[in-house]
């Protein structure tokens, strides 16, 4: 059961990143173009997707379980420290500088276009490369 | 009228996964550490263990999905940029600016914004401000050349 759920969601969440213009770099770009020619879809796409999800996971987050596990796997973290801020920075420039985020990315390897093969590549690497730096940094 | 039917449509279908994907497993639906999870290293035999398989199949399902909307909806985007530098660049920050943060515009964006989390809040806060000023940047450069 689990299997198939999770390819039923991602299906799901592909399709709307599709159907919101999400996959369409861009979208992306221009909603982010503030003080150029504003596209503003992808604050609709926000606004509606968080508001739907603030009210779901409140009825959600309620119960003692999910239906197919024993736990909530939620994030644990509350402190603010340098890495959410420095991480969220370069994610950001990566962002505007292409317009494509991790989901849309992915998604749009069903154009197959070798763009977003390249970019996840890379994505891929980006994530490697500071997994071994922080390694690396640990180790006494 | 479809310019905003689309886009509010879109993220109630991404909110309804999100959610179906919570009740059902209790997993936060975001994407790059859904995607780290699966691809991080470890030994070949684990790359498809059963831990992973819920990883590989969420991830098979984005394109999947997006490819319905083009096949069912006629939803073709137009290509992005055929720059394979800015490609390669752009990539390697999203991927590491992802890994440190612990997110992306799904997980903190979405998810964790849904939750209230302060860390996510700011993250968003965050990597929109930076987003902006490098479209910005970038729009200057494009009226220069």
């Amino acid at each position: 059961m689990k299997p198939f759920i999770a390819l039923l969601c991602g299906t799901l969440f592909g399709f709307g990143l599709a159907l919101s213009g999400m996959t369409d770099t861009q979208k992306v770009i221009g909603f982010l173009d503030i003080f150029g020619h504003w596209i503003p879809d992808l604050a609709l796409v926000m606004a509606s997707a968080v508001i739907a999800t603030t009210i779901g996971f409140r009825w959600v987050l309620q119960k003692s379980s999910p239906l197919f596990d024993n736990k909530f796997y939620l994030p644990t973290k509350i402190i603010l420290d340098k890495k959410l801020i420095s991480g969220a920075a370069l994610f950001g420039i990566g962002w505007g500088l292409y317009g494509y985020c991790p989901g849309p990315a992915i998604a749009a390897l069903a154009y197959l276009n070798s763009s977003s093969l390249i970019f996840l590549i890379s994505m891929f690497v980006g994530m490697l490369l500071f997994h071994y730096l922080e390694k690396a940094s640990i180790k006494p | 009228m479809t310019d905003f039917i689309n886009p509010i449509l879109g993220g109630l279908i991404i909110s309804f996964s999100v959610i179906l994907l919570m009740y059902l497993l209790g997993r936060i639906a975001g994407i790059s550490g859904i995607f780290w999870g699966a691809v991080q290293p470890t030994a070949l035999a684990n790359y498809f263990s059963k831990d992973r398989a819920w990883n590989w199949l969420f991830l098979l399902g984005l394109p999947l999905g997006a490819w319905l909307a083009k096949v069912l909806l006629h939803i073709s985007p137009t290509p992005p940029s055929g720059d394979i530098l800015l490609t390669i660049i752009a990539g390697l920050l999203v991927g590491a600016g992802a890994k440190i943060s612990s997110g992306c515009t799904s997980g903190h964006g979405v998810c964790g914004i849904s939750r209230f989390s302060m860390r996510s809040i700011i993250a968003t806060l965050v990597f929109m401000t930076t987003g902006i000023i490098t479209v910005f940047i970038m729009s200057q450069f494009g009226e220069m050349i």
